[in-house]
């Protein structure tokens, strides 16, 4: 069956779904402007942009949550017009969102069939829906997921899976996935890719959306690349290379993506000695001021617990940690400010921003939480704060939730920046950032060290964290594994987070 | 990935079979139900009573019929993630609408349950439209509605009016045993809507829309009408319970409902039966469980010749303790 997807430059493959000029304005604002895309069945087809390209949008459009203004949607030679998402799941067509649509109080089977249970003599029929959601799990070979297991018990990448079978149980054909590794571990994404292909290869169309080149060039046969909102090109994935995708996204070619090392390490800013808790065990390191520290280890192995314990959240209970050589006890967030310290979470939407606030008051939430008198002064600095960290918006009042991710980030770390902290952390500070906003956010790590900020950054995107450290510490079950200099190659440091110790026998 | 980690998702994720030695809320209810008579018994028995007496198992039933029939209804708009806090001022409306249909003949009497049900279904209707279409807060919702109940009640009536014929009392006190007929009635009803919760398309859209209310839309549930279907559901309960207190007090009274506070008594009897406030978790076996605690308490209490100051205060202790247990069970969801 494999034989018959189709790859670039096959003649007669089978086009599932057509979009031709599509159209789309809020509020008067374009936001698609005529963009085609043309999906094939068994082809995996990357739609790439930065963030406000437009691609939510169009995923949108073609599940029916938003009408096109002009344009034409045929699905199997027969045009088609949404009006809701019911309309585009009835036509074959499913999203696999970002954020699951699953409820985690519910088995696996019930929110395979939600909203269309079968029902038999006036009953849900509950044999059915967790024999036919067992088929569909062994059709993908994924066995390990019993129907009847409650979904908030089964990891992030298992989740996934489900909110897949949900998608197929609807007899789904198209599945636009929406950057569907960005809450997954490193060690679920090639999990995920074997479901990818395993789709592809049973004739599923796949649009898939991704700021990671990686992914895209691992997985797609073809490239839709769109640009505020308009089309750009759509090219087979082997005529291109990554410089030259991300130029036709960023419409210019992108100079040097990380900042060079420029800072000279100073003082000990901060300083663990046999640091430990119940998730991480005697940690030894400083990070000087004027320098970014990666702190790289596979998802679970403690890097954000490190982060989540010198922040407070959950302390460590053993050994010390030092601040500008003076032993310190950080017993909470809100000593941890106090003390200097920032923390830009991981999960910007949950924990690092009030969303349905402004943009002015969730710059100033720190400092108004804890610092005195500072009120006076706060309009006049917000200006040049905002400005530093570069957030595009409408105004100080606009809601952040409205922003996109590069500028929610910036907003996060204006926050930060407003109480001015010695020793900053950053946990995946790039997640769900387009390329140029990555480069802005690059800049200005690299310009607050230069200040004398000490950063700790820690990622799961090896070639960030390589590109932006001076140093490496690599975690492994909650331990340190090593330390590796600035420019370490990949395989290096995953040698180290998986266990391997240089030079053993695996 | 290690062996460790293994073993700790092995267990997470073990199959749902295992999972009947999980401690379920239902079940922590039902024990404490147990604990509690016993306890119950013994300090009723140092003061020389039985809890349990013939008198002691029909107070505690009698009492939970009407709480009962209430918080049925509550639990389903509850799971639903709405709430009702008209349920009150409605138990006392349809108690005269039905004693004033039926005014004393008992060819009136399935006239009159009858307008008292349709009267209910129609203020369980406005609920959920106001909640839907106006897109109302259910608190506000509600409690709206409950002004504008007691604004008519209050204008209307100064006491107890119409009459329900003897025939029709006889619902209020038949019994087999000790056994109140309309304790088995109340039963039955949960019985029906624990079904329907667990079986019926309906009740899985409750749980949905309770659960996430977005997550239920993208999948395709209309969850305006399951929001509707609940409050209508729960407004005809309150007003089964108006019907039973009008057979029982021989007329209607306005403020039958609001005295004993249903409202927040349905509230708290479903909180404490495991049913999440926030909705998409919990059903009406624990509710029942919730009464029958409350009821039982207050029987305790009376065999006790309790202050009623501190009757309240052990109620209130009681619900927050319950809460707090709940809360503690909650599974972390932070995962690293």
């Amino acid at each position: 069956m494999a034989v018959t997807h189709a790859t670039s430059g096959a003649d007669d493959p089978v086009a599932v779904v057509r979009l031709e000029g599509i159209e789309k304005s809020f509020f008067g604002v374009p936001v698609l402007r005529g963009v085609d895309l043309l999906l094939h069945a068994g082809e995996v087809h990357a739609l790439v942009g930065e963030n406000g390209a437009g691609k939510s949008t169009l995923l949108k459009v073609l599940a029916g949550v938003h009408r096109p203004d002009s344009g034409r949607i045929v699905v199997r030679d027969a045009e088609v017009s949404f009006a809701t998402p019911r309309d585009a799941q009835a036509a074959g067509i499913a999203i696999i969102h970002q954020e699951f649509t699953l409820l985690e109080h519910r088995t696996v089977a019930e929110n395979v069939f939600l909203g269309r249970e079968p029902v038999r003599r006036g009953q849900v029929d509950r044999r059915a829906m967790e024999t036919q959601t067992r088929r569909l799990l062994d059709w993908l070979g994924e066995d390990g997921i019993e129907p009847g297991t409650e979904v908030a018990r089964l990891s992030v990448a298992r989740k996934q899976v489900v909110e897949i079978v949900k998608a197929l149980s609807a007899d789904a054909k198209v599945l636009a996935m929406d950057e569907p590794t960005a809450a997954l571990a490193d060690n679920e994404v090639e999990l995920l890719y074997g479901l990818v292909r395993r789709l592809r290869d049973r004739g599923i169309a796949i649009l898939y959306v991704s700021h990671r080149m990686r992914e895209v060039f691992d997985l797609s046969s073809r490239i839709t690349v769109l640009k505020d909102g308009a089309f750009v090109t759509c090219v087979p994935t082997a005529d291109l290379d990554t410089d030259q995708v991300v130029r036709h996204m960023v419409g210019r070619p992108l100079d040097a993506l990380y900042p060079e090392r420029t800072s000279v390490p100073g003082a000990v800013r901060i300083a663990l000695r046999g640091a430990g808790n119940e998730r991480v065990r005697n940690l030894t390191f400083d990070v000087r001021a004027g320098e970014i520290v990666g702190l790289a280890g596979l998802q679970g192995s403690g890097r954000s617990a490190i982060a989540r314990a010198i922040w407070g959240v959950e302390p460590f209970t053993t050994g010390t940690v030092e601040l500008d050589g003076v032993p310190t006890r950080v017993t909470g967030p809100r000593t941890a400010v106090r003390k200097g310290i920032g923390y830009v979470t991981e999960d910007r939407k949950g924990e690092g921003l009030a969303l349905r606030q402004s943009v002015r008051d969730n710059t100033l939430l720190v400092r108004r939480a804890a610092c005195r008198g500072a009120v006076a002064r706060q309009a006049a600095d917000l200006t040049r704060l905002l400005g530093s960290v570069g957030v595009v918006a409408r105004g100080p009042h606009q809601e952040v939730r409205y922003l996109s991710g590069g500028n929610q980030q910036k907003v996060v770390l204006g926050k930060w920046l407003a109480v001015r902290p010695r020793v900053l952390i950053v946990d995946e500070p790039t997640r769900g950032v387009d390329v140029g906003a990555k480069q802005t956010l690059y800049r200005l790590l690299r310009d607050l060290a230069d200040d004398g900020m000490a950063i700790l950054m820690i990622s799961s995107e090896l070639p960030e964290l390589i590109g932006m450290s001076d140093r490496i510490l690599v975690m492994h079950e909650g331990a340190l594994a090593g330390e590796l200099p600035a420019g370490a190659d990949e395989e290096a440091v995953m040698a180290l987070a998986t266990g391997h110790r240089p030079g053993a026998v695996a | 990935m290690s062996a460790v980690r293994e073993q700790v998702r092995r267990r997470s994720e073990a199959p749902a079979r295992t999972r009947t030695f999980v401690i379920t809320p239902v079940l922590v209810v039902y024990l404490a139900l147990a604990v509690l008579l016993v306890v119950g018994s013994v300090l009723v028995g140092v003061q020389g009573g039985v809890l349990l007496d013939h008198g002691g198992i029909l107070n505690i039933l009698t009492r939970g019929t009407v709480l009962g029939l209430v918080a049925i209804g509550q639990t389903l708009v509850i799971v639903t993630g709405s709430l009702d806090l008209s349920v009150a001022y409605l138990v006392g409306l349809c108690s005269l609408v039905a004693a004033e249909t039926m005014a004393g003949s008992p060819a009136m009497i399935v006239p009159g349950v009858l307008a008292a049900l349709v009267v209910a279904a129609v203020v369980g209707l406005v609920n959920g439209l106001v909640i839907t279409v106006l897109k109302a807060n259910a608190f506000i919702a509600t409690l709206g509605v409950a002004l504008v109940l007691r604004g008519y009640l209050e204008h209307n009536y100064t006491g107890p009016a119409g009459s329900v014929p003897r025939a029709f009392q006889h619902i209020g006190y038949d019994r087999i045993g000790p056994v109140p007929v309309a304790a088995l009635l109340m039963l039955l009803l949960a019985a029906a809507a624990w079904w329907y919760l667990r079986r019926t398309r309906t009740g899985y859209h409750m749980y949905a829309v309770g659960g996430d209310v977005d997550v239920a839309r993208l999948s395709g549930v209309r969850t305006g009408r399951t929001i509707v279907t609940a409050h209508v559901l729960c407004a005809v309960m309150a007003g089964l319970a108006g019907v039973f207190l009008a057979g029982r007090l021989g007329s209607g009274a306005p403020y039958v409902g609001t005295d004993a506070g249903y409202d927040l008594e349905s509230i708290a009897a479903v909180v404490l039966g495991g049913t999440a406030l926030a909705g998409g978790r919990g059903g009406v076996a624990g509710t029942i469980g919730g009464v029958l605690i409350l009821s039982t308490l207050d029987t305790i209490f009376d065999d006790l010749e309790m202050d009623s100051f501190f009757k309240d205060v052990v109620r209130g202790v009681v619900l927050i303790v319950a809460v707090a247990l709940y809360a503690r069970r909650r599974p972390a969801r932070r995962s690293t």
